[in-house]
Protein backbone atom coordinates (compact mmCIF):
# COMPACT_ATOMS: atom_id res chain seq x y z
CA UNK A 1 0.00 0.00 0.00
CA UNK A 2 1.47 3.27 -0.92
CA UNK A 3 1.43 6.33 2.12
CA UNK A 4 -0.07 9.36 1.48
CA UNK A 5 2.83 11.35 0.83
CA UNK A 6 3.86 8.49 -1.88
CA UNK A 7 0.37 8.82 -3.65
CA UNK A 8 0.96 12.87 -3.57
CA UNK A 9 4.85 12.58 -5.05
CA UNK A 10 3.61 10.20 -7.84
CA UNK A 11 -0.04 11.80 -9.30
CA UNK A 12 -0.33 15.02 -7.67
CA UNK A 13 0.11 16.70 -11.10
CA UNK A 14 -0.60 13.26 -13.18
CA UNK A 15 -3.51 15.58 -15.18
CA UNK A 16 -0.74 17.34 -16.57
CA UNK A 17 1.13 14.25 -18.34
CA UNK A 18 2.67 10.96 -18.25
CA UNK A 19 5.91 12.57 -17.81
CA UNK A 20 4.64 14.41 -14.47
CA UNK A 21 4.07 11.71 -12.37
CA UNK A 22 3.91 7.68 -12.45
CA UNK A 23 3.09 6.76 -15.49
CA UNK A 24 0.22 4.12 -14.72
CA UNK A 25 -3.15 5.07 -13.10
CA UNK A 26 -3.07 2.87 -9.47
CA UNK A 27 -5.90 0.12 -10.64
CA UNK A 28 -8.37 -1.96 -9.02
CA UNK A 29 -7.87 -3.77 -5.51
CA UNK A 30 -4.58 -1.04 -5.22
CA UNK A 31 -6.74 2.50 -4.97
CA UNK A 32 -6.20 4.08 -1.92
CA UNK A 33 -8.25 6.85 -0.33
CA UNK A 34 -5.53 9.17 -0.52
CA UNK A 35 -4.79 8.07 -4.43
CA UNK A 36 -8.42 9.26 -4.96
CA UNK A 37 -7.87 12.29 -3.31
CA UNK A 38 -5.05 13.23 -4.78
CA UNK A 39 -5.83 12.04 -8.45
CA UNK A 40 -8.72 14.07 -8.52
CA UNK A 41 -7.48 17.26 -7.13
CA UNK A 42 -5.08 17.22 -9.48
CA UNK A 43 -7.75 16.69 -12.20
CA UNK A 44 -9.23 19.75 -11.43
CA UNK A 45 -6.14 21.77 -12.66
CA UNK A 46 -8.00 21.43 -16.35
CA UNK A 47 -11.11 22.65 -14.62
CA UNK A 48 -9.65 25.54 -13.76
CA UNK A 49 -7.68 26.32 -16.57
CA UNK A 50 -10.38 25.92 -18.53
CA UNK A 51 -12.74 27.84 -16.54
CA UNK A 52 -10.45 30.89 -16.01
CA UNK A 53 -9.10 31.34 -19.62
CA UNK A 54 -12.81 30.44 -21.20
CA UNK A 55 -14.09 33.29 -18.67
CA UNK A 56 -11.60 35.98 -19.81
CA UNK A 57 -11.60 35.51 -22.89
CA UNK A 58 -15.65 35.65 -23.28
CA UNK A 59 -16.13 38.20 -21.30
CA UNK A 60 -14.41 40.52 -24.04
CA UNK A 61 -16.17 39.20 -26.80
CA UNK A 62 -19.26 39.06 -24.64
CA UNK A 63 -19.01 42.55 -24.62
CA UNK A 64 -18.27 43.05 -28.09
CA UNK A 65 -21.59 41.00 -29.32
CA UNK A 66 -23.92 42.40 -26.61
CA UNK A 67 -23.72 45.75 -28.11
CA UNK A 68 -23.87 44.53 -31.34
CA UNK A 69 -27.25 42.47 -30.49
CA UNK A 70 -28.54 46.41 -29.30
CA UNK A 71 -26.98 48.00 -32.34
CA UNK A 72 -29.52 50.08 -34.43
CA UNK A 73 -27.97 48.71 -37.45
CA UNK A 74 -29.42 45.34 -38.67
CA UNK A 75 -26.17 43.97 -39.90
CA UNK A 76 -24.59 43.81 -36.77
CA UNK A 77 -27.50 42.67 -34.79
CA UNK A 78 -28.49 39.90 -37.10
CA UNK A 79 -25.16 37.99 -36.71
CA UNK A 80 -24.44 38.45 -32.86
CA UNK A 81 -28.77 37.36 -32.33
CA UNK A 82 -27.71 34.48 -34.71
CA UNK A 83 -24.39 33.72 -32.56
CA UNK A 84 -26.38 33.97 -29.26
CA UNK A 85 -29.24 31.72 -30.45
CA UNK A 86 -27.34 28.82 -31.71
CA UNK A 87 -25.02 28.83 -28.60
CA UNK A 88 -27.58 28.83 -26.01
CA UNK A 89 -29.96 27.20 -28.08
CA UNK A 90 -28.05 23.64 -28.66
CA UNK A 91 -26.56 21.38 -25.62
CA UNK A 92 -22.99 22.30 -25.02
CA UNK A 93 -22.10 18.28 -25.33
CA UNK A 94 -23.54 18.32 -29.01
CA UNK A 95 -21.78 21.76 -29.25
CA UNK A 96 -18.55 19.57 -28.34
CA UNK A 97 -19.02 17.07 -30.22
CA UNK A 98 -19.51 19.01 -33.29
CA UNK A 99 -16.80 21.11 -32.92
CA UNK A 100 -14.65 17.84 -32.36
CA UNK A 101 -15.60 16.60 -36.00
CA UNK A 102 -15.46 19.52 -37.65
CA UNK A 103 -11.73 20.43 -36.52
CA UNK A 104 -10.81 16.97 -37.45
CA UNK A 105 -12.00 17.49 -40.81
CA UNK A 106 -10.45 21.15 -41.49
CA UNK A 107 -6.86 19.59 -41.70
CA UNK A 108 -8.37 17.09 -44.77
CA UNK A 109 -10.20 19.92 -46.29
CA UNK A 110 -8.59 22.59 -45.97
CA UNK A 111 -5.15 21.32 -45.25
CA UNK A 112 -2.84 23.08 -47.66
CA UNK A 113 -4.05 25.97 -49.16
CA UNK A 114 -2.65 26.56 -52.50
CA UNK A 115 -2.27 30.68 -53.43
CA UNK A 116 -0.34 29.69 -56.91
CA UNK A 117 2.81 30.85 -55.88
CA UNK A 118 2.76 29.38 -52.80
CA UNK A 119 1.11 26.70 -51.12
CA UNK A 120 0.23 26.81 -47.31
CA UNK A 121 0.13 23.80 -45.26
CA UNK A 122 -1.39 24.40 -41.78
CA UNK A 123 -0.90 21.85 -39.62
CA UNK A 124 -4.51 22.26 -37.37
CA UNK A 125 -4.31 18.38 -35.67
CA UNK A 126 -3.39 20.95 -31.91
CA UNK A 127 -7.07 22.31 -32.49
CA UNK A 128 -8.43 18.77 -32.31
CA UNK A 129 -6.36 18.61 -28.28
CA UNK A 130 -9.14 19.22 -25.43
CA UNK A 131 -6.48 22.60 -24.42
CA UNK A 132 -7.19 24.21 -27.48
CA UNK A 133 -10.70 22.72 -28.98
CA UNK A 134 -12.74 22.53 -26.08
CA UNK A 135 -11.76 25.94 -24.75
CA UNK A 136 -12.47 27.65 -27.84
CA UNK A 137 -16.03 25.79 -27.65
CA UNK A 138 -16.47 27.17 -23.99
CA UNK A 139 -15.29 30.10 -24.84
CA UNK A 140 -17.87 31.10 -27.68
CA UNK A 141 -20.60 29.34 -25.08
CA UNK A 142 -19.76 31.32 -22.21
CA UNK A 143 -19.47 34.60 -24.40
CA UNK A 144 -23.28 33.99 -25.84
CA UNK A 145 -24.52 33.57 -22.20
CA UNK A 146 -22.55 36.14 -21.27
CA UNK A 147 -23.62 38.29 -23.61
CA UNK A 148 -27.14 37.73 -23.56
CA UNK A 149 -26.53 38.61 -20.07
CA UNK A 150 -25.01 42.12 -20.50
CA UNK A 151 -27.21 42.76 -23.47
CA UNK A 152 -29.86 42.63 -20.71
CA UNK A 153 -28.07 44.73 -18.29
CA UNK A 154 -27.10 47.34 -21.61
CA UNK A 155 -31.57 48.09 -22.06
CA UNK A 156 -31.59 48.69 -17.86
CA UNK A 157 -28.66 51.34 -17.75
CA UNK A 158 -30.72 54.35 -16.74
CA UNK A 159 -32.05 56.91 -19.36
CA UNK A 160 -30.74 59.28 -16.75
CA UNK A 161 -27.01 58.36 -16.62
CA UNK A 162 -26.80 58.41 -20.83
CA UNK A 163 -28.43 62.12 -20.65
CA UNK A 164 -26.17 63.64 -17.92
CA UNK A 165 -23.08 62.59 -20.24
CA UNK A 166 -24.54 64.10 -23.06
CA UNK A 167 -25.06 66.83 -20.71
CA UNK A 168 -21.37 67.00 -19.55
CA UNK A 169 -20.28 66.72 -23.50
CA UNK A 170 -19.47 62.80 -23.38
CA UNK A 171 -20.10 61.16 -26.40
CA UNK A 172 -19.01 57.74 -28.23
CA UNK A 173 -15.91 55.81 -26.51
CA UNK A 174 -15.85 58.40 -23.75
CA UNK A 175 -18.97 57.97 -22.58
CA UNK A 176 -19.29 54.10 -23.18
CA UNK A 177 -16.28 53.49 -20.95
CA UNK A 178 -17.38 55.97 -18.33
CA UNK A 179 -20.50 55.59 -18.06
CA UNK A 180 -22.31 52.79 -19.98
CA UNK A 181 -19.98 50.11 -19.19
CA UNK A 182 -19.69 50.25 -15.55
CA UNK A 183 -22.85 50.77 -15.17
CA UNK A 184 -24.11 47.57 -17.38
CA UNK A 185 -21.48 45.65 -15.34
CA UNK A 186 -22.64 46.72 -11.95
CA UNK A 187 -26.66 46.14 -13.28
CA UNK A 188 -25.02 42.51 -14.66
CA UNK A 189 -22.52 41.15 -12.40
CA UNK A 190 -25.04 39.17 -9.89
CA UNK A 191 -26.10 37.11 -13.15
CA UNK A 192 -22.70 37.19 -14.57
CA UNK A 193 -21.38 35.46 -10.72
CA UNK A 194 -24.10 32.71 -11.72
CA UNK A 195 -22.73 32.37 -15.22
CA UNK A 196 -18.97 31.77 -14.33
CA UNK A 197 -20.26 29.24 -11.37
CA UNK A 198 -22.13 27.71 -14.40
CA UNK A 199 -19.73 27.35 -16.92
CA UNK A 200 -17.14 26.46 -14.46
CA UNK A 201 -19.59 23.40 -13.68
CA UNK A 202 -19.70 22.95 -17.35
CA UNK A 203 -15.81 22.46 -18.05
CA UNK A 204 -16.87 18.56 -16.60
CA UNK A 205 -18.04 18.05 -19.83
CA UNK A 206 -15.23 18.51 -21.80
CA UNK A 207 -13.74 14.52 -21.53
CA UNK A 208 -17.21 13.11 -21.48
CA UNK A 209 -17.91 14.48 -25.18
CA UNK A 210 -15.76 14.62 -28.26
CA UNK A 211 -12.57 15.33 -26.87
CA UNK A 212 -10.45 12.20 -25.71
CA UNK A 213 -8.01 12.23 -22.43
CA UNK A 214 -4.53 12.21 -24.09
CA UNK A 215 -2.51 9.62 -22.22
CA UNK A 216 -5.07 9.89 -19.45
CA UNK A 217 -4.48 13.02 -17.86
CA UNK A 218 -8.25 14.27 -17.71
CA UNK A 219 -10.14 16.71 -15.23
CA UNK A 220 -11.78 15.92 -12.05
CA UNK A 221 -14.76 14.12 -13.18
CA UNK A 222 -12.62 12.23 -15.54
CA UNK A 223 -11.02 10.58 -12.75
CA UNK A 224 -13.58 10.21 -10.05
CA UNK A 225 -15.80 8.06 -13.29
CA UNK A 226 -12.21 6.37 -13.66
CA UNK A 227 -12.00 5.32 -9.96
CA UNK A 228 -15.96 4.79 -9.90
CA UNK A 229 -15.35 2.01 -12.82
CA UNK A 230 -12.42 0.61 -11.24
CA UNK A 231 -13.43 0.42 -7.68
CA UNK A 232 -17.17 -0.49 -8.38
CA UNK A 233 -18.17 2.17 -6.02
CA UNK A 234 -19.41 5.59 -6.90
CA UNK A 235 -19.98 6.40 -3.08
CA UNK A 236 -16.27 7.96 -2.63
CA UNK A 237 -15.12 9.43 -5.90
CA UNK A 238 -18.25 10.78 -6.85
CA UNK A 239 -18.48 12.78 -3.52
CA UNK A 240 -14.91 13.56 -3.96
CA UNK A 241 -15.29 15.78 -6.99
CA UNK A 242 -18.54 17.52 -5.12
CA UNK A 243 -16.42 18.40 -2.27
CA UNK A 244 -13.57 20.19 -4.69
CA UNK A 245 -16.39 22.16 -6.37
CA UNK A 246 -18.17 23.10 -3.63
CA UNK A 247 -15.00 24.65 -2.54
CA UNK A 248 -14.04 26.02 -5.89
CA UNK A 249 -17.58 27.59 -6.29
CA UNK A 250 -17.14 29.03 -3.22
CA UNK A 251 -14.12 30.66 -4.43
CA UNK A 252 -15.59 32.13 -7.21
CA UNK A 253 -18.49 33.56 -5.22
CA UNK A 254 -15.85 35.52 -3.12
CA UNK A 255 -13.53 36.34 -5.76
CA UNK A 256 -17.21 37.66 -7.86
CA UNK A 257 -18.32 39.36 -4.79
CA UNK A 258 -14.85 41.27 -4.23
CA UNK A 259 -15.92 42.84 -7.68
CA UNK A 260 -19.14 43.24 -6.81
CA UNK A 261 -18.83 45.40 -4.05
CA UNK A 262 -16.01 47.39 -6.12
CA UNK A 263 -18.09 48.38 -8.57
CA UNK A 264 -20.87 49.39 -6.26
CA UNK A 265 -18.55 51.03 -3.93
CA UNK A 266 -20.42 54.43 -4.82
CA UNK A 267 -23.43 53.30 -3.80
CA UNK A 268 -24.87 53.57 0.16
CA UNK A 269 -24.86 50.30 1.59
CA UNK A 270 -28.41 49.13 1.89
CA UNK A 271 -28.83 49.83 -2.04
CA UNK A 272 -26.08 47.42 -2.96
CA UNK A 273 -27.32 44.42 -5.07
CA UNK A 274 -26.09 41.36 -3.60
CA UNK A 275 -25.05 38.21 -5.53
CA UNK A 276 -27.99 35.49 -5.23
CA UNK A 277 -26.12 32.00 -5.94
CA UNK A 278 -28.68 30.61 -8.68
CA UNK A 279 -26.83 28.18 -10.17
CA UNK A 280 -28.01 25.97 -12.72
CA UNK A 281 -27.41 23.31 -14.53
CA UNK A 282 -26.11 21.18 -17.78
CA UNK A 283 -26.53 23.60 -20.42
CA UNK B 1 -37.58 0.10 -47.29
CA UNK B 2 -37.93 0.81 -51.09
CA UNK B 3 -38.05 -2.21 -53.31
CA UNK B 4 -34.94 -0.69 -55.46
CA UNK B 5 -33.22 -0.72 -52.46
CA UNK B 6 -32.28 -4.33 -52.98
CA UNK B 7 -28.48 -3.68 -54.35
CA UNK B 8 -27.36 -0.54 -52.75
CA UNK B 9 -23.90 -0.97 -54.74
CA UNK B 10 -25.48 -0.39 -58.10
CA UNK B 11 -27.73 2.85 -56.93
CA UNK B 12 -26.21 6.51 -56.84
CA UNK B 13 -27.41 9.86 -56.25
CA UNK B 14 -30.45 10.39 -54.62
CA UNK B 15 -31.63 6.83 -54.64
CA UNK B 16 -28.92 6.06 -52.61
CA UNK B 17 -29.73 8.93 -50.39
CA UNK B 18 -33.40 7.72 -49.85
CA UNK B 19 -32.07 3.62 -49.52
CA UNK B 20 -29.01 4.94 -46.97
CA UNK B 21 -31.75 7.13 -44.81
CA UNK B 22 -33.98 4.73 -44.97
CA UNK B 23 -31.33 1.64 -43.60
CA UNK B 24 -32.36 -0.70 -40.56
CA UNK B 25 -29.88 1.27 -38.36
CA UNK B 26 -30.85 4.53 -39.11
CA UNK B 27 -34.71 3.55 -38.76
CA UNK B 28 -33.30 2.65 -35.36
CA UNK B 29 -31.93 6.08 -35.03
CA UNK B 30 -34.91 7.67 -36.00
CA UNK B 31 -37.00 5.82 -32.71
CA UNK B 32 -34.22 6.86 -30.62
CA UNK B 33 -35.36 10.17 -31.31
CA UNK B 34 -38.70 9.06 -29.82
CA UNK B 35 -36.33 7.98 -26.80
CA UNK B 36 -35.58 11.54 -25.74
CA UNK B 37 -38.95 12.92 -26.39
CA UNK B 38 -40.32 10.23 -23.96
CA UNK B 39 -37.66 11.20 -21.71
CA UNK B 40 -38.83 14.67 -21.67
CA UNK B 41 -42.36 13.69 -21.12
CA UNK B 42 -41.83 11.79 -18.35
CA UNK B 43 -39.13 13.36 -17.06
CA UNK B 44 -41.47 17.03 -17.19
CA UNK B 45 -43.86 15.63 -14.97
CA UNK B 46 -41.96 13.77 -13.16
CA UNK B 47 -39.48 16.57 -11.97
CA UNK B 48 -42.40 18.86 -11.36
CA UNK B 49 -43.99 16.27 -8.84
CA UNK B 50 -40.48 16.08 -7.21
CA UNK B 51 -40.46 20.04 -7.04
CA UNK B 52 -43.52 20.20 -5.95
CA UNK B 53 -43.13 17.73 -3.45
CA UNK B 54 -40.22 19.63 -2.40
CA UNK B 55 -41.69 22.80 -2.46
CA UNK B 56 -43.99 22.05 -0.49
CA UNK B 57 -41.98 20.50 2.14
CA UNK B 58 -39.14 23.07 2.71
CA UNK B 59 -42.82 25.57 3.17
CA UNK B 60 -43.87 22.94 6.35
CA UNK B 61 -44.33 23.76 9.75
CA UNK B 62 -42.87 20.44 10.61
CA UNK B 63 -39.12 20.84 11.59
CA UNK B 64 -38.22 17.61 9.83
CA UNK B 65 -40.13 17.71 6.77
CA UNK B 66 -38.75 21.73 6.65
CA UNK B 67 -35.13 20.44 6.32
CA UNK B 68 -35.72 17.67 4.41
CA UNK B 69 -37.49 19.48 1.62
CA UNK B 70 -34.40 22.48 2.02
CA UNK B 71 -31.67 19.55 2.68
CA UNK B 72 -33.22 18.28 -0.76
CA UNK B 73 -33.33 21.93 -2.65
CA UNK B 74 -29.57 22.92 -1.27
CA UNK B 75 -27.93 19.29 -2.09
CA UNK B 76 -28.60 19.77 -5.29
CA UNK B 77 -26.85 23.30 -5.91
CA UNK B 78 -22.60 23.65 -5.86
CA UNK B 79 -22.25 20.42 -7.28
CA UNK B 80 -21.93 19.87 -11.25
CA UNK B 81 -25.21 18.13 -12.31
CA UNK B 82 -23.36 16.04 -14.42
CA UNK B 83 -21.75 14.13 -11.24
CA UNK B 84 -25.17 13.77 -10.08
CA UNK B 85 -26.17 11.72 -13.89
CA UNK B 86 -23.41 9.49 -13.36
CA UNK B 87 -24.20 9.34 -9.73
CA UNK B 88 -27.42 8.34 -9.05
CA UNK B 89 -28.21 5.71 -11.44
CA UNK B 90 -25.19 3.49 -10.15
CA UNK B 91 -25.88 4.04 -6.53
CA UNK B 92 -29.93 2.85 -7.34
CA UNK B 93 -28.82 0.28 -8.86
CA UNK B 94 -26.48 -0.98 -6.40
CA UNK B 95 -28.95 -0.14 -3.81
CA UNK B 96 -32.11 -1.96 -5.04
CA UNK B 97 -29.92 -4.73 -6.28
CA UNK B 98 -28.53 -5.05 -1.93
CA UNK B 99 -32.14 -4.42 -0.84
CA UNK B 100 -33.43 -7.51 -3.13
CA UNK B 101 -30.03 -9.59 -2.19
CA UNK B 102 -31.12 -8.76 1.71
CA UNK B 103 -34.86 -10.02 0.86
CA UNK B 104 -34.13 -12.74 -1.44
CA UNK B 105 -31.20 -14.43 0.02
CA UNK B 106 -31.22 -14.08 3.98
CA UNK B 107 -28.74 -16.88 4.49
CA UNK B 108 -26.00 -15.88 2.21
CA UNK B 109 -23.34 -15.52 4.49
CA UNK B 110 -20.53 -13.49 1.87
CA UNK B 111 -19.81 -9.61 1.98
CA UNK B 112 -21.37 -8.11 -0.75
CA UNK B 113 -18.26 -6.01 -1.18
CA UNK B 114 -15.17 -7.61 -1.92
CA UNK B 115 -12.46 -5.45 -2.76
CA UNK B 116 -13.20 -3.69 -5.86
CA UNK B 117 -16.57 -5.80 -6.61
CA UNK B 118 -19.93 -5.55 -6.01
CA UNK B 119 -21.38 -9.24 -5.82
CA UNK B 120 -24.98 -10.05 -4.88
CA UNK B 121 -26.39 -13.40 -4.91
CA UNK B 122 -27.51 -14.47 -8.38
CA UNK B 123 -31.57 -13.78 -7.81
CA UNK B 124 -31.34 -10.64 -6.59
CA UNK B 125 -29.50 -9.29 -9.75
CA UNK B 126 -32.02 -6.28 -11.47
CA UNK B 127 -33.16 -6.79 -14.05
CA UNK B 128 -32.88 -10.67 -13.99
CA UNK B 129 -30.06 -12.42 -15.83
CA UNK B 130 -33.20 -14.24 -17.50
CA UNK B 131 -35.09 -11.12 -18.38
CA UNK B 132 -34.66 -10.20 -22.30
CA UNK B 133 -32.76 -7.23 -23.49
CA UNK B 134 -35.94 -5.08 -23.63
CA UNK B 135 -35.89 -5.36 -19.83
CA UNK B 136 -32.39 -4.43 -19.80
CA UNK B 137 -32.89 -1.18 -21.62
CA UNK B 138 -36.18 -0.14 -19.79
CA UNK B 139 -33.97 -0.69 -16.24
CA UNK B 140 -30.90 1.86 -17.76
CA UNK B 141 -34.04 3.98 -18.97
CA UNK B 142 -36.37 3.77 -15.57
CA UNK B 143 -32.71 4.62 -13.35
CA UNK B 144 -31.79 7.50 -15.91
CA UNK B 145 -35.13 9.25 -15.77
CA UNK B 146 -35.05 9.02 -11.73
CA UNK B 147 -32.02 10.89 -12.16
CA UNK B 148 -33.38 13.45 -14.12
CA UNK B 149 -36.10 13.93 -12.26
CA UNK B 150 -34.04 14.02 -9.12
CA UNK B 151 -32.11 16.68 -9.91
CA UNK B 152 -34.65 18.82 -12.07
CA UNK B 153 -37.37 18.42 -9.16
CA UNK B 154 -34.55 19.99 -6.77
CA UNK B 155 -34.10 22.79 -9.36
CA UNK B 156 -38.46 22.98 -9.71
CA UNK B 157 -38.78 23.16 -5.80
CA UNK B 158 -36.89 25.79 -5.79
CA UNK B 159 -38.78 27.91 -8.64
CA UNK B 160 -41.98 26.79 -7.14
CA UNK B 161 -41.06 27.44 -3.75
CA UNK B 162 -39.83 31.48 -5.21
CA UNK B 163 -43.24 31.62 -7.09
CA UNK B 164 -45.42 30.14 -3.85
CA UNK B 165 -44.30 33.01 -1.80
CA UNK B 166 -44.42 35.80 -4.55
CA UNK B 167 -48.21 35.66 -4.50
CA UNK B 168 -49.14 38.50 -2.46
CA UNK B 169 -49.59 38.27 0.60
CA UNK B 170 -52.38 40.29 1.41
CA UNK B 171 -54.37 37.93 -0.68
CA UNK B 172 -53.81 34.61 1.73
CA UNK B 173 -54.83 37.33 4.39
CA UNK B 174 -58.27 38.31 2.82
CA UNK B 175 -58.92 34.53 1.84
CA UNK B 176 -58.46 33.91 5.61
CA UNK B 177 -60.71 36.79 6.64
CA UNK B 178 -63.29 35.04 4.48
CA UNK B 179 -62.96 32.15 7.03
CA UNK B 180 -60.88 29.77 5.18
CA UNK B 181 -58.36 26.83 6.35
CA UNK B 182 -55.09 27.27 5.26
CA UNK B 183 -55.34 24.53 2.66
CA UNK B 184 -58.32 26.22 1.38
CA UNK B 185 -56.79 29.30 1.16
CA UNK B 186 -53.63 27.79 -0.66
CA UNK B 187 -55.86 25.50 -2.93
CA UNK B 188 -58.06 28.48 -4.36
CA UNK B 189 -56.18 31.37 -3.84
CA UNK B 190 -52.13 30.56 -4.50
CA UNK B 191 -52.01 27.18 -6.50
CA UNK B 192 -54.35 29.49 -9.43
CA UNK B 193 -52.10 32.13 -9.35
CA UNK B 194 -48.23 30.86 -8.51
CA UNK B 195 -48.35 29.35 -12.23
CA UNK B 196 -47.86 33.05 -13.55
CA UNK B 197 -44.67 34.12 -11.13
CA UNK B 198 -43.18 30.22 -11.61
CA UNK B 199 -43.44 30.23 -15.46
CA UNK B 200 -40.34 32.21 -16.42
CA UNK B 201 -37.99 29.57 -14.02
CA UNK B 202 -39.81 26.57 -15.42
CA UNK B 203 -39.59 28.14 -19.05
CA UNK B 204 -35.62 28.29 -18.35
CA UNK B 205 -36.12 24.77 -16.65
CA UNK B 206 -37.28 23.46 -19.58
CA UNK B 207 -34.81 24.79 -21.65
CA UNK B 208 -32.19 23.48 -19.49
CA UNK B 209 -34.01 19.89 -19.80
CA UNK B 210 -33.90 19.78 -23.65
CA UNK B 211 -30.87 20.48 -22.99
CA UNK B 212 -29.56 18.43 -20.92
CA UNK B 213 -31.27 15.43 -22.79
CA UNK B 214 -27.61 14.48 -24.58
CA UNK B 215 -26.70 13.45 -21.19
CA UNK B 216 -28.20 9.71 -21.85
CA UNK B 217 -25.53 9.04 -23.88
CA UNK B 218 -23.12 8.83 -20.66
CA UNK B 219 -25.66 6.50 -18.92
CA UNK B 220 -25.23 4.14 -21.91
CA UNK B 221 -28.54 4.63 -23.49
CA UNK B 222 -28.49 4.19 -26.97
CA UNK B 223 -30.05 7.86 -28.08
CA UNK B 224 -29.15 9.81 -31.02
CA UNK B 225 -25.69 10.81 -30.04
CA UNK B 226 -24.93 7.33 -29.63
CA UNK B 227 -26.22 6.62 -33.15
CA UNK B 228 -24.85 10.06 -34.62
CA UNK B 229 -21.49 8.67 -33.69
CA UNK B 230 -22.10 5.18 -34.38
CA UNK B 231 -23.40 6.00 -38.32
CA UNK B 232 -21.35 8.84 -39.22
CA UNK B 233 -17.79 6.91 -38.61
CA UNK B 234 -16.25 6.12 -41.85
CA UNK B 235 -17.86 2.75 -43.54
CA UNK B 236 -15.48 0.71 -45.71
CA UNK B 237 -16.67 -1.56 -48.47
CA UNK B 238 -17.87 -4.52 -46.62
CA UNK B 239 -20.65 -2.33 -45.61
CA UNK B 240 -23.87 -1.64 -47.43
CA UNK B 241 -23.36 1.55 -48.06
CA UNK B 242 -19.74 2.89 -48.03
CA UNK B 243 -19.07 6.12 -46.95
CA UNK B 244 -16.07 8.57 -46.00
CA UNK B 245 -16.49 10.07 -42.10
CA UNK B 246 -19.44 11.65 -42.10
CA UNK B 247 -20.01 12.50 -38.07
CA UNK B 248 -19.73 16.01 -38.71
CA UNK B 249 -22.73 16.04 -40.64
CA UNK B 250 -24.75 13.98 -38.37
CA UNK B 251 -23.87 16.34 -35.08
CA UNK B 252 -24.78 19.43 -37.50
CA UNK B 253 -27.86 17.61 -37.70
CA UNK B 254 -28.63 17.01 -34.01
CA UNK B 255 -27.39 20.48 -33.72
CA UNK B 256 -30.27 21.84 -35.80
CA UNK B 257 -33.04 19.69 -34.61
CA UNK B 258 -31.96 20.92 -31.01
CA UNK B 259 -32.36 24.57 -32.22
CA UNK B 260 -35.63 23.42 -33.34
CA UNK B 261 -37.22 21.98 -30.41
CA UNK B 262 -35.54 25.27 -28.30
CA UNK B 263 -36.78 27.91 -30.47
CA UNK B 264 -40.29 25.53 -30.68
CA UNK B 265 -40.35 25.52 -27.26
CA UNK B 266 -39.40 29.44 -26.73
CA UNK B 267 -42.81 29.75 -28.88
CA UNK B 268 -44.94 28.08 -27.03
CA UNK B 269 -44.03 28.93 -23.38
CA UNK B 270 -44.43 32.87 -24.80
CA UNK B 271 -48.30 32.23 -25.63
CA UNK B 272 -48.53 30.08 -22.32
CA UNK B 273 -46.94 33.19 -20.64
CA UNK B 274 -50.01 35.50 -22.83
CA UNK B 275 -52.63 32.98 -21.25
CA UNK B 276 -51.36 32.69 -17.62
CA UNK B 277 -51.27 36.60 -17.57
CA UNK B 278 -54.74 37.12 -18.99
CA UNK B 279 -56.68 39.01 -15.93
CA UNK B 280 -53.76 39.13 -13.36
CA UNK B 281 -53.17 42.09 -11.73
CA UNK B 282 -49.82 42.56 -13.00
CA UNK B 283 -48.16 44.67 -15.49
CA UNK B 284 -47.87 41.81 -17.98
CA UNK B 285 -51.95 41.54 -17.36
CA UNK B 286 -52.92 44.96 -17.50
CA UNK B 287 -50.44 45.44 -20.69
CA UNK B 288 -52.82 42.67 -22.46
CA UNK B 289 -56.19 44.24 -21.01
CA UNK B 290 -54.67 47.73 -22.38
CA UNK B 291 -54.34 45.57 -26.39
CA UNK B 292 -57.29 44.31 -26.36
CA UNK B 293 -59.48 47.25 -25.09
Amino acid sequence: MRSCAESLSAYGLRALGREWGAPLLPRGGDITLCDQIVLIGSGMVWNVYFGVLAVAFGFVLATAVALAKGAPRRALRAPATAFVFVFRGSPLFIQFFFAYEALNLIPKVAGSLDLGFVTITADTRWLTRAWAGALIVLFLNTAAYSAEIFHGALRQVPKGDIEAADAYGLTGWPRFRRIVWPTMLRLAWPSYTNEAIFLFHATTLVFFSGFPAWQQSGDALYYANYFAQQTFNPFVPYPIVAGYFIVATLIIVALMGAVNRRLNRHLPREARPRIRLRPQIVR
Amino acid sequence: MFSFCADPKSLEGAAWFACYLTSGTHLAMYWSVGTVMLLLALAAPAAMAFGFAGALAARSRAAPLALAGRGYIAMVRGVPDVVFFLFVPIAVDQGVEYLRHLWLCPDWTEPVRRGADFVVCPVAKMPPSTAPRFAHDAWAFALALLAFALVFGAFAANTLRGAIEAVPRAQVETAEAYGMTPAQAFRRVVLPQMWGYALPGLTNLWMILVKATPLLFLLGIQDIVYWARELGGSKTQVYAYPHPDWRVWYFAALLAFYLTLTWGSERVFARLADRLARGQATAAGERLRRGRA
